[in-house]
C-alpha cells in the first residue's frame, strides 16, 4: 500500500505543480496576483473538450487548447490590466480587478455552457492501467507526469538560455531599467501572459483528463492549492513550484492515507502558515526569475 | 416625492381601469423559491425549478382560490448568506405566503429559522438531512429524509451477501455528513462490520489516498454519502485503482441523479441507490408527468424535479383548502395534506416530514443508466 500511496502522492503533486507553473511565472514577472489564471485553466479544458467532441485526437487537441488559452490570457491581461500598469496602480487594485473579472467570467461561462461536469471522450487516451507489482498507474497519469517534467525543463531552458528569457528576467528584476535598456516591456509582458495562459490551458486539459471532471469552475477549485504551492515554493520560482507541488501532493496523500482523511485539506494550509512564519520568501528562499 | 406618489396614483388608476389581467381575476398569490441556479451545484436547482414551473403551469391553468400563483425563484448560489438574503427579500419585499426550497440541507439550516421566525411556511423539496423539520413549526419537507431511504438500500446490499463495508463521505456539507451518520447507524443496525471511515471535501477531485487505503482492507461494499459530482469522481478513480465487480458500491441520496451516468459512465455500473422516485415508475400520474416534462424541457426529469413538481401541487392544494392566501392558515392546511402525486401517496407526519416510505425503489446502475435493481 505504501508504494501505491507514494505514487498517488507524486501524481497529485505533479497536478499541483503543473497548475502552479504558469501562475508562479505570471506572479514572478508581472508582479500581479492575477486571479484570472484559474479561468485560463478552465478555458483550456473546455476548448480541448469541444475539439475532442469534434473528433480531434489528443495530440492535436492538447496543444491547440493550450495555444487558445494563451490567447485568452493575452486578451484578458490587456483588457484588465493595461490601464492599471500605465498608471502604476498599487498591487491591491490589480488583485481586485482580476478578482472581479474572473468572477464575471466564471458566471458568464456557466450561464453559457451550464454548470454540468463534463468528461473528455473516454477513449481519448487509452484507459489501461500499467501494473508495476502492486502499483497501478494510468496512461493519463503518466501523461501528466511527463508533461510536467517537460514543461518545467522547457521553461527553465527558455528563462536561462535565450535572449527572450534574459529580457523577461530583466523585466522581473526592474521593469523601468529593463525598458531603458531597450526591452519592449509591453511585448514581454504579453508574451509572459501568453506562456502562462498556455501552461494553464495545458494543465486544464491534462488534469481534466485525469480526474474526468471538466466544468467552468474547475480553475477556481485549483486556485487555493495553487496559492499554497507558489508561496511555499517562492513567488516566481519555477523549480520551487515543482518541488513544493510534489511535496504538497505527497504530504496530503500520506496524511489522508495514514493519519486521517479529515486532515487532508488542513495540512496544505498549515504548511502555508508555517512557511510564511519561518521563511516568508518561500521554502527555497529565493526567486529564480528575479535573482538568477 | 410628489412625483413618485403621482406615478403611484397613475399606475394604480391604470391597473384599476385595466380589465383583469388574469383570467380568473384577483392579484396573483406570491410564492417564493430559493434554489441553487449558479455555481457548481446549479444542476440541482435548475432541475427543481423545471419541476416547479411545470407544476405551476398546471396549477395556474385551474387557478387557486380563483387566482393564480406568481412564483419568484431566487438564486442562492449554494451560499448560506445569499440564501438568507433571498429569504428576507422574498418575505419582506415580495410578501410571499410560502417559500419552497432551499436546495441543500446546509442552506435550510440557515434559511429555515428566518422563515420560521416570520411565520412563513417553508417547504424543502430536496433537503434530506436529519433535524430539518426540528427547526420550527413552519418548516416542512416533502423529500423523504435519508434515514428512511438508506436502510432500504443497505438491506438490499445485505441480501446480496455483503458483510463488511467501508464508508466514505464529504465532510464539508451538512447533507453529506447527515447522510453519513444515517448510513453508519443503518449499517450498524443491519449488523454490517464497518472496516474504515474515510472523508473528503465535496470539491475534491483526488480520492486516491482514501481509496488505496480502503482497497487494502478488501470490504464487500463501499457506501458513499456525497453529492453526485464527488461520487462520480470517487467511482472513476476507484476503477483506475483497480476496484472491480467484487466490491459493491452503495450510494446515498446524492448519487440518485442521471448525472452519475453522464459523468462516471460505466465506472458507476453496479452501484445501488435507494430512491423515493424513479423515472420508469409506470403509474399513469408519473408517466403523464414524465411525458410533459420531456416535451417542455427536452430531457428526462430527475428525482429533484419530481419532488419539486409534487411539492408545488401540494402547496397549491393547501392554499385552496386554507381558503385564504395567509401563511398561518396555509401552514395548518399543509398538515392536513392528503395528496397523491408522482411520488405516490403523500401525507405529513405531525413532525412535518413525509409519512410514508412505501414509494422507495432500489435502483442499480447498468451501462451508465439507472434501472430497478434485480433482487
Amino acid at each position: 500500500m505504501l508504494a501505491q500511496q507514494l505514487v498517488n502522492g507524486v501524481l497529485l503533486g505533479a497536478v499541483y505543480a503543473l497548475f502552479a507553473l504558469g501562475f508562479t511565472l505570471m506572479f514572478g514577472v508581472l508582479r500581479v496576483i492575477n486571479l484570472t489564471y484559474g479561468f485560463y485553466f478552465s478555458a483550456g479544458a473546455l476548448l480541448a473538450l469541444w475539439m475532442a467532441r469534434q473528433g480531434a485526437p489528443i495530440w492535436l487537441a492538447l496543444p491547440l487548447a493550450a495555444l487558445g488559452a494563451g490567447c485568452v490570457a493575452v486578451v484578458l491581461d490587456w483588457v484588465l490590466l493595461t490601464r492599471l500598469r500605465r498608471i502604476q496602480a498599487p498591487e491591491l487594485s490589480s488583485l481586485m480587478v482580476t478578482l472581479g473579472g474572473v468572477l464575471a467570467l466564471y458566471s458568464a461561462l456557466t450561464s453559457w455552457l451550464g454548470p454540468d461536469i463534463r468528461r473528455l471522450p473516454p477513449d481519448l487516451v487509452a484507459a489501461d492501467a500499467f501494473h508495476i507489482g502492486e502499483v497501478r498507474v494510468t496512461a493519463a497519469q503518466l501523461l501528466i507526469l511527463g508533461a510536467t517534467t517537460l514543461l518545467v525543463a522547457a521553461l527553465l531552458a527558455l528563462m536561462r538560455g535565450t535572449r527572450l528569457g534574459l529580457a523577461i528576467r530583466a523585466m522581473a528584476e526592474k521593469p523601468d531599467a529593463a525598458q531603458l535598456m531597450g526591452i519592449d516591456t509591453g511585448r514581454a509582458a504579453a508574451l509572459v501572459s501568453f506562456i502562462s495562459g498556455c501552461l494553464a490551458g495545458a494543465g486544464g486539459v491534462l488534469i481534466g483528463l485525469n480526474f474526468n471532471a471538466i466544468h467552468p469552475y474547475m480553475g477556481e477549485a485549483m486556485m487555493l492549492r495553487g496559492f499554497v504551492v507558489i508561496i511555499v515554493g517562492g513567488l516566481g520560482d519555477i523549480r520551487g513550484a515543482l518541488l513544493a507541488g510534489l511535496a504538497l501532493g505527497v504530504i496530503e496523500v500520506m496524511t489522508a492515507g495514514y493519519v486521517s482523511s479529515g486532515l487532508k485539506e488542513a495540512v496544505a494550509f498549515l504548511i502555508l502558515v508555517a512557511v510564511l512564519w519561518t521563511r516568508p520568501s518561500g521554502l527555497f528562499g529565493r526567486a529564480v526569475l528575479r535573482r538568477a | 416625492m410628489l412625483r413618485r406618489s403621482l406615478l403611484a396614483v397613475a399606475v394604480a388608476a391604470t391597473l384599476a381601469m385595466a380589465p383583469p389581467a388574469l383570467a380568473q381575476g384577483g392579484a396573483p398569490i406570491p410564492v417564493g423559491a430559493i434554489e441553487i441556479l449558479s455555481g457548481p451545484n446549479a444542476a440541482y436547482g435548475t432541475a427543481i425549478r423545471a419541476g416547479l414551473e411545470l407544476a405551476l403551469e398546471e396549477v395556474n391553468a385551474q387557478g387557486v382560490l380563483g387566482r393564480k400563483i406568481a412564483l419568484t425563484v431566487e438564486d442562492s448560489a449554494a451560499n448560506k448568506d445569499q440564501a438568507i438574503n433571498a429569504a428576507r427579500k422574498l418575505i419582506g419585499r415580495d410578501k410571499v405566503v410560502a417559500i419552497i426550497g432551499p436546495t441543500l440541507s446546509n442552506e435550510m439550516f440557515a434559511v429555515g429559522p428566518v422563515a420560521n421566525e416570520r411565520k412563513i411556511p417553508i417547504i424543502g423539496t430536496s433537503t434530506t438531512a436529519a433535524g430539518i423539520t426540528e427547526i420550527g413549526p413552519y418548516v416542512f419537507r416533502t423529500s423523504l429524509p435519508e434515514s428512511d431511504v438508506i436502510p432500504v438500500t443497505l438491506a438490499r446490499a445485505k441480501a446480496r451477501g455483503v458483510k463488511t463495508v467501508a464508508l466514505m463521505y464529504a465532510n464539508d456539507d451538512a447533507f453529506s455528513k447527515s447522510g453519513f451518520d444515517t448510513m453508519k447507524a443503518a449499517a450498524e443496525k443491519a449488523g454490517l462490520t464497518i472496516l474504515a471511515i474515510e472523508s473528503f471535501g465535496s470539491k475534491d477531485t483526488d480520492f486516491s489516498a482514501q481509496l488505496t487505503k480502503i482497497r487494502a482492507l478488501k470490504p464487500d461494499a463501499v457506501s458513499i454519502s456525497a453529492l453526485v459530482e464527488p461520487v462520480s469522481g470517487v467511482l472513476l478513480q476507484a476503477r483506475q485503482l483497480g476496484f472491480g465487480k467484487e466490491t459493491l458500491f452503495v450510494g446515498g441520496n446524492g448519487s440518485n441523479s442521471p448525472k452519475l451516468g453522464e459523468i462516471a459512465g460505466t465506472a458507476a455500473d453496479g452501484l445501488l441507490v435507494g430512491s423515493p422516485w424513479f423515472v420508469g415508475k409506470d403509474d399513469p400520474a408519473n408517466q403523464a408527468f414524465v411525458t410533459r416534462f420531456r416535451a417542455k424541457n427536452g430531457r428526462d426529469p430527475d428525482q429533484f424535479a419530481a419532488q419539486a413538481y409534487d411539492c408545488m401541487h401540494i402547496l397549491a392544494d393547501a392554499i385552496t383548502r386554507a381558503g385564504a392566501a395567509e401563511p398561518a392558515k396555509i401552514r395548518d392546511a399543509l398538515l392536513e395534506t392528503k395528496y397523491s402525486g408522482v411520488m405516490g401517496p403523500f401525507t405529513f407526519t405531525q413532525g412535518r416530514d413525509p409519512a410514508s416510505t412505501e414509494g422507495v425503489v432500489v435502483l442499480a446502475m447498468q451501462g451508465g443508466k439507472f434501472g430497478v435493481a434485480p433482487q
